[in-house]
C-alpha cells in the first residue's frame, strides 16, 4: 500500500522533519518525515523508544514478585500487566487456567473488566475526544461535530465517572487504585465481601447507561463525516486477538484467532503457550521496536493489528446483549466482513466499554464472586506463559525460572509492538494523503498525532490530550542541517525557534 | 521508693539493669528503633534510638537507666536526626517499596512514615548487591539489608546456630553467611528458625509467600509503628488501645 514510503529511493536533497514528543516514563515516539524540494514526502517513519530495560531488570528476581513489578511497565493499564504476569506464574506453580478456583478466575475477570473500562474511558474521554475536533481543517466539518457534541453536554463528566468506577473495581479487589496487589501464583489474595459487592452494584446501571450513550455519540460522530472517518489513516490489515471457545469476544483468557482483511481465518483457537510457533518478531535497523508477524504469512504480509478494532472484528458475537447489538450496527455500517477504518478503533473501544460494564454487572450478580476458595497449587514448572487482551491489545508475558525460583529469562510482547507495523502504515498513509505536496503547518502535523492516538499506543504521547502534547518539530535538510524548529509545549504554547 | 527517670517530662519508673529503651517501652513510651528487639541483647548500631540524657546524646537501647536521669526523645532535633539516618539507610541499599513484598510489614518503611520522611534527601547509591536464593525455603535479598544484626543475634541466641555475620567496615559492611560456599543452602538454617522471621526489612524472607496478605491486612496498614512496637514489647495500656479503625487507607 504505502510501503514504498518506508525507505526513500534516494535520500540526497531530501529535507528531514522530526516530530519528537518530549520523553516520558512510558517511552516516547518520534515521527520523521523526509521531504524533497517540492515538499513531497519521500520517507515516513514512526520510531517508538520502548523501555526494553525492563526485561533485564526482572531477570534475577523471584517469580512471585512479577505481577507486582510489571505493573510499573504502564501507567494506564498496570492491571493488564499484573494479570498477564499472574497467568504466567500460575503455570510456574503448576496451575493451568482451567484449574484456577472458580472464584479466583471470576475475581480476576472482574478486575480486568474494571481495568479495561477505566483505560478505555481515559483513552476516549480524556485523550481522544479532542481528536474528534482535530484533523478537520474545514470549519464546516468542525461544526458538524460541535453540533453532535452539543447533544451530549454531560459526556465529559460521564467519562470521568466511568473511569472512576473502573478504578473503584480495581481498588476493591487490589487494595489500591494503582499498583495494588491481588493476583498471586495460583489465585487471588483476597475475597470480595458482600458489602464491597453491594457497593459496586449500586452504580453499575448508571455506568451501563452512560456506556450506551457514549456508543451512540461515537456512532453519530463517525457517521457525521463518513468519508473522513472511513478513510483517515485507514489501512487494510490482518487482525489478531484472543477468542472464547464459542467464538465470542474475550478479554481475559482464550485461544488466539487471526483473520485476514477479508475476514478469512488464518489461525483459530491456538493455545497461546505455543505462540512462538505462530508469531515471530522481526528487527529492523532504524528502530528498537520489533515488528511481530504471523509466520504462515511471512514478514512481508504477516503483520497484524491488535486492540479493540481487532477484537470486535474477529469475534463472531459478544455475549452481552447491548454490546452485541452495538457490534452488529458497527459491522453493518462498513458493508465489509472487516472494518478497516483506523478511527473506528474509537467506536470499537466504546462497544467494548459497554461490554465491560454489562459484564461487571453480570459478575457482581454471580454468587461465585463471593466465594472463599481462592488459591490452588500443583507441581512446580520452569516456564510460564500468560496472555491477556489488554485495553490496547494482546499482551504476551513469557518467563523462565531456575531451580531457585529466580527469573532467568523474560520476553514480553506488548500491544504497541504488535501494532508497530500498522501504526507505521497509518503514519505513511496520512503522510502520503494529507501532507504530501503541501506546506507543513501545525494542524497538518496534528493529523499524524490523531492517527497514532487511534491505536492508543503505550507511549507518552498517547497520554497527552491533543494540543497538549509536547512536540518538537525539526526541519532538516539532506545534509543533516537543521533549517527550522517548531516547539509545542505541554501547555499548548507554540514557539518558533528559527535557526539561522 | 522505686527509682525513676523522666522522658520528655514524663516520670517513668525502672528496675535495676533496665536500659532507657526497656524502661520507656514498659511505660508505653515509644522511642524509634531498628536494631533493637526486646528478645535479644542490644547492639546499639543503628542510632535511631538516640536520646539526650542529661544533655548528652546516647543510644537508649544500650544506655542503662539511672535514677534521676532527664531524658529527651521526642524533640524536633532528635527526630530530625532520626529522619536523616533513615534517609541514609534508604539510599544506601535498594529499598524499592512499590515492588517489595515486605511493604506494609516493613519496619524501615514504617519508621520512615512515622518520622514523616517524604523523600530520600540524599542521592541514591544504587549499590550493586546480590541475592542468595540457594536455600529451598528462604531467600536473602541483600539489596534490603540494613545491617541491624538481628538475624546474627537471633541465630546465635535463639536458634543455637551461627548462620550469619556482618563483615567489612563502613561503606563495605555487608551481611555474610557462615558457610564454605557463602551460600545459605550450605548452612543448617531452616525456615522455622527465629532468624528467618526477625528481619525488620525484606532482606530475609520465606519463599513463595510474597503478596499473600492483601493490602489492608498488613501490619502497618492501620496502625503506626509506635503502637505495634509497644504492643510487641509487652506493653499493655490500662485503657484499651484506640479501637482499630477500619477506615480505608488505600490512597497514598
Ligand atoms: S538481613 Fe535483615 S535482620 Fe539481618 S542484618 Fe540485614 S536487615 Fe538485619
Ligand atoms: S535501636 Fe538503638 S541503636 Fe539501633
Amino acid at each position: 500500500m504505502y510501503e514504498h514510503l518506508e525507505t526513500a529511493k534516494r535520500t540526497e536533497n531530501l529535507k528531514r522533519i522530526v516530530v519528537d514528543p518530549v520523553s516520558r516514563v512510558e517511552g516516547h515516539g518520534k515521527v520523521t518525515l523526509m521531504l524533497d524540494e517540492n515538499n513531497m514526502v519521500q520517507q515516513a517513519r514512526l520510531h517508538i523508544v520502548e523501555f526494553r530495560g525492563f526485561e533485564r531488570f526482572i531477570q534475577g528476581r523471584p517469580y512471585w514478585e512479577l505481577p507486582v513489578l510489571v505493573q510499573r511497565l504502564c501507567g494506564i493499564c498496570p492491571v493488564s500487566h499484573h494479570l498477564a504476569a499472574a497467568k504466567a506464574i500460575d503455570q510456574l506453580v503448576g496451575v493451568d487456567p482451567v484449574n484456577l478456583p472458580v472464584t479466583a478466575d471470576k475475581l480476576r475477570r472482574l478486575l480486568h473488566f474494571g481495568q479495561v473500562l477505566q483505560s478505555h474511558a481515559l483513552h476516549f474521554f480524556h485523550l481522544s475526544s479532542p481528536d474528534l475536533l482535530f484533523g478537520f481543517e474545514s470549519d464546516i466539518n468542525k461544526r458538524h461535530i460541535v453540533a453532535v457534541l452539543a447533544e451530549y453536554p454531560d459526556i465529559g463528566v460521564q467519562g470521568v465517572m466511568m473511569r472512576k468506577y473502573g478504578q473503584e473495581v480495581i481498588q476493591t479487589i487490589c487494595g489500591k487504585r494503582v499498583h495494588g496487589t491481588g493476583a498471586i501464583p495460583g489465585g487471588m489474595n483476597k475475597s470480595l465481601s458482600t458489602v464491597e459487592r453491594d457497593n459496586l452494584l449500586q452504580n453499575i446501571d448508571q455506568i451501563i447507561d452512560w456506556s450506551i450513550s457514549s456508543v451512540e455519540l461515537i456512532k453519530k460522530v463517525h457517521c457525521s463525516n463518513l468519508p473522513y472517518y472511513d478513510d483517515f489513516a485507514t489501512i487494510r490489515s490482518n487482525y489478531l486477538g484472543l477468542i472464547k471457545p464459542d467464538g465470542a469476544l474475550e478479554l481475559y483468557h482464550g485461544g488466539i484467532r487471526a483473520k485476514n482483511d477479508k475476514g478469512e481465518t488464518i489461525i483459530d483457537h491456538v493455545d497461546y503457550c505455543r505462540y512462538n510457533s505462530y508469531i515471530h518478531e522481526e528487527v529492523r535497523s532504524w528502530t528498537y521496536m520489533k515488528f511481530p508477524y504471523l509466520l504462515s504469512l511471512g514478514q512481508q504480509n504477516g503483520w497484524y493489528r491488535v486492540g479493540p478494532l481487532a477484537r470486535v472484528n474477529n469475534c463472531d458475537f459478544i455475549n452481552t446483549p447491548m454490546a452485541e447489538a452495538a457490534r452488529l450496527e458497527f459491522k453493518a455500517h462498513s458493508g465489509e466482513a472487516m472494518v478497516h477504518s483506523t478511527l473506528a478503533f474509537h467506536w470499537a473501544r466504546l462497544i467494548e466499554t459497554l461490554h465491560c460494564a454489562e459484564s461487571i454487572k453480570a459478575l457482581l450478580n454471580d454468587p461465585d464472586i463471593l466465594g472463599q476458595d481462592l488459591l490452588t497449587q500443583g507441581e512446580k514448572r520452569y516456564e510460564g506463559i500468560g496472555v491477556i487482551e489488554a485495553p490496547r491489545g494482546t499482551l504476551f508475558h513469557h518467563y523462565q525460572i531456575d531451580e531457585n525460583d529466580i527469573v532467568t529469562k523474560a520476553n514480553l510482547i506488548v500491544s504497541t509492538t504488535s501494532n508497530n507495523m500498522a501504526m507505521n502504515e497509518s503514519v505513511r498513509q496520512v503522510a502520503a494523503e494529507y501532507l504530501s505536496g503541501r506546506e507543513l503547518t501545525e494542524p497538518l502535523l496534528n493529523n499524524l498525532e490523531v492517527a497514532i492516538r487511534a491505536y492508543d499506543p503505550c507511549l507518552s504521547c498517547a497520554t497527552h490530550a491533543v494540543g497538549k502534547m509536547p512536540l518538537q518539530l525539526e526541519l532538516i535538510d539532506a545534509e543533516g542541517n537543521l533549517i527550522d524548529k517548531l516547539i509545542k509545549h505541554g501547555n499548548g504554547q507554540v514557539e518558533r525557534n528559527c535557526v539561522s | 521508693m522505686s527509682k525513676t527517670i523522666t522522658i520528655d517530662g514524663k516520670t517513668i519508673p525502672f528496675e535495676e539493669g533496665q536500659t532507657i529503651m526497656d524502661a520507656a517501652s514498659a511505660a508505653g513510651v515509644y522511642i524509634p528503633h531498628l536494631c533493637h528487639h526486646p528478645d535479644y541483647s542490644p547492639h546499639g548500631s543503628c542510632k535511631l534510638c538516640n536520646v539526650s540524657v542529661n544533655g548528652r546524646i546516647c543510644s537508649s537501647c544500650t544506655f542503662p537507666a539511672m535514677d534521676g536521669q532527664t531524658v529527651l526523645s521526642d524533640t524536633h532535633e532528635l527526630n530530625e536526626d532520626r529522619r536523616r539516618i533513615t534517609q541514609m539507610l534508604f539510599v544506601e541499599g535498594n529499598h524499592l517499596c512499590p515492588g517489595c513484598e515486605k511493604s506494609g510489614n516493613c519496619q524501615l518503611q514504617a519508621v520512615g512514615y512515622h518520622l514523616n520522611m517524604l523523600d530520600n534527601h540524599f542521592p541514591h547509591f544504587y549499590a550493586s548487591r546480590e541475592m542468595d536464593a540457594s536455600h529451598p525455603d528462604v531467600l536473602i535479598d541483600h539489596n534490603r539489608c540494613i545491617f541491624c544484626t538481628l538475624c546474627v543475634r537471633a541465630s546465635q541466641q535463639a536458634d543455637g546456630k551461627d548462620v550469619f555475620a556482618i563483615s567489612g567496615r563502613g561503606i563495605n559492611k555487608h551481611l555474610i553467611v557462615n558457610s564454605q560456599s557463602g551460600l545459605l543452602k550450605d548452612t543448617d538454617f531452616e525456615a522455622t528458625d527465629n532468624a528467618a522471621h526477625i528481619c525488620p526489612t525484606g532482606a530475609i524472607l520465606a519463599k513463595r509467600q510474597g503478596f499473600r496478605v492483601p493490602i489492608g491486612r498488613r501490619t502497618y496498614d492501620h496502625k503506626e509503628i509506635d503502637q505495634v512496637s509497644l504492643a510487641e514489647s509487652g506493653y499493655r495500656p490500662n485503657t484499651t488501645l484506640i479501637a482499630e479503625t477500619e477506615q480505608s487507607q488505600y490512597d497514598e
